[in-house]
């Protein structure tokens, strides 16, 4: 009998959904069908046991083509590729659990590297206004059931996060708000008529780039000033309309994304919005969140944090302390001056999602993939390492994007012999123990891990 | 009718996008969402572009052939997007003002029909920005 699995995590989207149910036949090892997943979701259940997975490591030879080698061969050539390096660059933890994110913190620090998540292309800016201003916010349960009036603004979460307006933001009926979407009033803020602007009750087709001007607007509103005829492309009523709105809400809920800070302005397209909620407290309650892209994009920013008091941009290199200055230790600026002499990219895909002069600038040095999947990344990689699937084929800790953390399970068995990327760090960090001759250091008693004889056969 | 136009250009999310990008992208579903551009139909006419032909899209880095779709969005004038992935990356700048994240959204383009030129593959872009790229399909 198929067996169905139910409260499963989806290893996609910021939102982690944990209700999907995914059918399992008889043996465990493949996925008949999912449920209650969006279509990207859904995707990577089914993608997880196609034929073509690969099963061994890759490393490139003179040629230009990929020879299979043993993982214990990949292990020592990342170890020694770290060791060589004076100013390595580990990056990206899209999709991957806290565990391994832990351990790469280990390996970073015992290799003097640079260790940096995608939120460096994505919500960087988020993290530093949110160091100058706070972070009002709450989890996703309380928008679920306390919030009436929703703001998205630069964001669309019917493309990048397909199941959030089912499961908090604009259709599910919460405590207070027993009649769903009939209870909410959705706005949008969108330069583009986007899907999501389409199913709210207000769009703002603000001018692209003038995000500051339109909350500001909303601020100089709210505190009873005068404003321009237009500001940032709409029209005086229009603001006006939307500021009284918020206003008479009982709970309003901004919801902001790339389209804040992925253009001009960055980090203080996202301060003013901060000040805008703070504000809006006078008057109600508001509260504000950041629409994290991926499942546990928020885990390295917690766990790194803890581990190094920084949530992005570590700079470990100096050996002594941890430094953090976006800008100066940031993957991108580090790739263009050329400052990074060894790059190894862990469950994202630089190669697809840099600007491709970053990507010709890391390539000049050893490469290496750490993923799943066949990406760009890999595919320019002088070495791809395979890793099991989280969410899929490994258990672990993600931190949804209200910073809820949430125990993901593993649906099958992954292919034999391939490690997580926890264990797959743990073994390096091992490795570049020895090759120092220095002891590991392990926290919560952990069982460590010789390099040589692996825990993976 | 005008040769180029200058558009303002933003790269950003599709759900399509999403999708074909976890079924790999080396396959044609990628290919085929994000290899496209999208803009308001007035600046089409104004330049004489055809719906499903291809234009070259031009930024301050570089250059890229993309096809020109109706927008499954609304776009404004004046406003271009290619979803995000590989064939935006080629034009996006590097540039961060300082926060590290490079500037996807918000920069100009000129974009000028190129009919007869043909789209690469993503393999093709990024495998031969670094000199990898060994030919085929």
């Amino acid at each position: 009998m198929p067996k169905l699995i139910t409260q499963v995590g989806c290893p996609y989207c910021g939102a982690s959904c944990d209700d999907l149910e995914v059918l399992v036949s008889d043996d465990g090892k493949k996925i008949l069908e999912t449920r209650n997943a969006c279509v990207i979701g859904s995707e990577i259940f089914h993608h997880a046991t196609n034929p073509n997975r690969l099963k061994k490591p890759r490393l490139r030879q003179p040629d230009g083509s990929f020879k299979e080698i043993e993982y214990e061969e990949a292990i020592d050539y990342t170890a020694k590729a770290l060791l060589n390096a004076k100013k390595p660059l580990i990056y990206g933890f899209g999709s991957t659990n806290c565990e391994g994110i832990s351990a790469v913190g280990r390996v970073a620090e015992k290799a003097g590297a640079v260790l940096d998540n995608c939120a460096s292309i994505c919500h960087g800016p988020s993290f530093l206004a949110i160091f100058d201003n706070g972070y009002p916010s709450c989890t996703l349960g309380e928008v679920k059931n306390r919030a009436d009036v929703i703001v998205f603004w630069g964001c669309n979460p019917m493309h990048a996060h397909p199941r959030h307006t089912s499961r908090y933001s604009i259709f599910p009926r919460g405590f207070f708000t027993s009649r769903g979407q009939m209870h909410r009033t959705v706005i949008c803020v969108d330069p583009r008529e986007t899907d999501t602007a389409k199913l709210a009750d207000m769009h703002l087709m603000v001018k692209q780039g003038h995000d500051y001007d339109l909350f500001n607007a909303f601020r100089t509103v709210l505190r009873g000033h005068k404003i321009p005829e237009e500001v940032a492309g709409i029209e005086r009523a229009k603001i006006l309309e939307v500021a009284e709105k918020m206003r008479n809400g009982r709970f309003v809920m901004i919801f902001f994304g790339m389209g804040c800070t992925h253009t001009d302005g960055r980090n203080h397209n996202v301060d003013i919005a901060i000040s805008l909620t703070r504000d809006l407290n006078d008057h109600t309650k508001a509260s504000i969140m950041a629409m994290r892209g991926h499942y546990n994009i928020a885990g390295p920013g917690q766990v790194w944090s803890w581990q190094f008091g920084f949530p992005y941009c570590v700079d470990l290199s100096k050996g002594t302390h941890a430094h953090m200055n976006p800008g100066e230790t940031s993957s991108i600026d580090l790739a263009m001056r050329d400052e990074i002499d060894c790059f190894v990219n862990v469950g994202t895909d630089a190669g697809a999602h840099f600007p491709i002069d970053a990507v010709k600038h890391l390539k000049k040095h050893p490469f290496i993939t750490v993923d799943p999947n066949i990406c760009m990344a890999s595919e320019i990689s002088d070495l791809h390492i395979p890793v099991r699937i989280v969410g899929v084929e490994e258990p672990g800790v993600v931190y949804r994007m209200d910073n809820v953390p949430i125990q993901f399970k593993k649906v099958i068995d992954g292919p034999e012999s391939v490690p997580s990327d926890e264990e797959l760090f743990d073994r390096i960090y091992v490795r570049i123990c020895e090759l120092t001759q220095t002891e590991p250091i392990w926290v919560h008693g952990k069982a460590p891990v010789p390099a040589s004889t692996s825990r993976v056969k | 009718m005008a040769e180029k136009i200058v558009l303002n250009m933003i790269t950003q999310r599709s759900i399509e996008e999403g999708q074909a990008m976890e079924k790999g992208k080396t396959t044609q579903e990628y290919f085929k969402a994000c290899s496209v551009v999208e803009m308001n139909p007035d600046d089409m006419k104004r330049l004489g572009i055809l719906i499903n032909t291809n234009v070259k899209v031009t930024s301050e880095v570089g250059d890229v052939i993309v096809k020109a779709i109706t927008p499954t969005q609304f776009c404004p004038p004046g406003l271009a997007h290619i979803r995000q992935g590989v064939w935006a990356n080629q034009i996006v700048p590097p540039r961060t003002q300082s926060t590290g994240v490079p500037q996807y959204s918000g920069f100009p383009v000129t974009i000028e029909p190129a009919r007869n030129e043909r789209i690469k593959s993503a393999l093709e872009l990024v495998q031969g920005s670094v000199g990898l790229w060994k030919g085929g399909a």
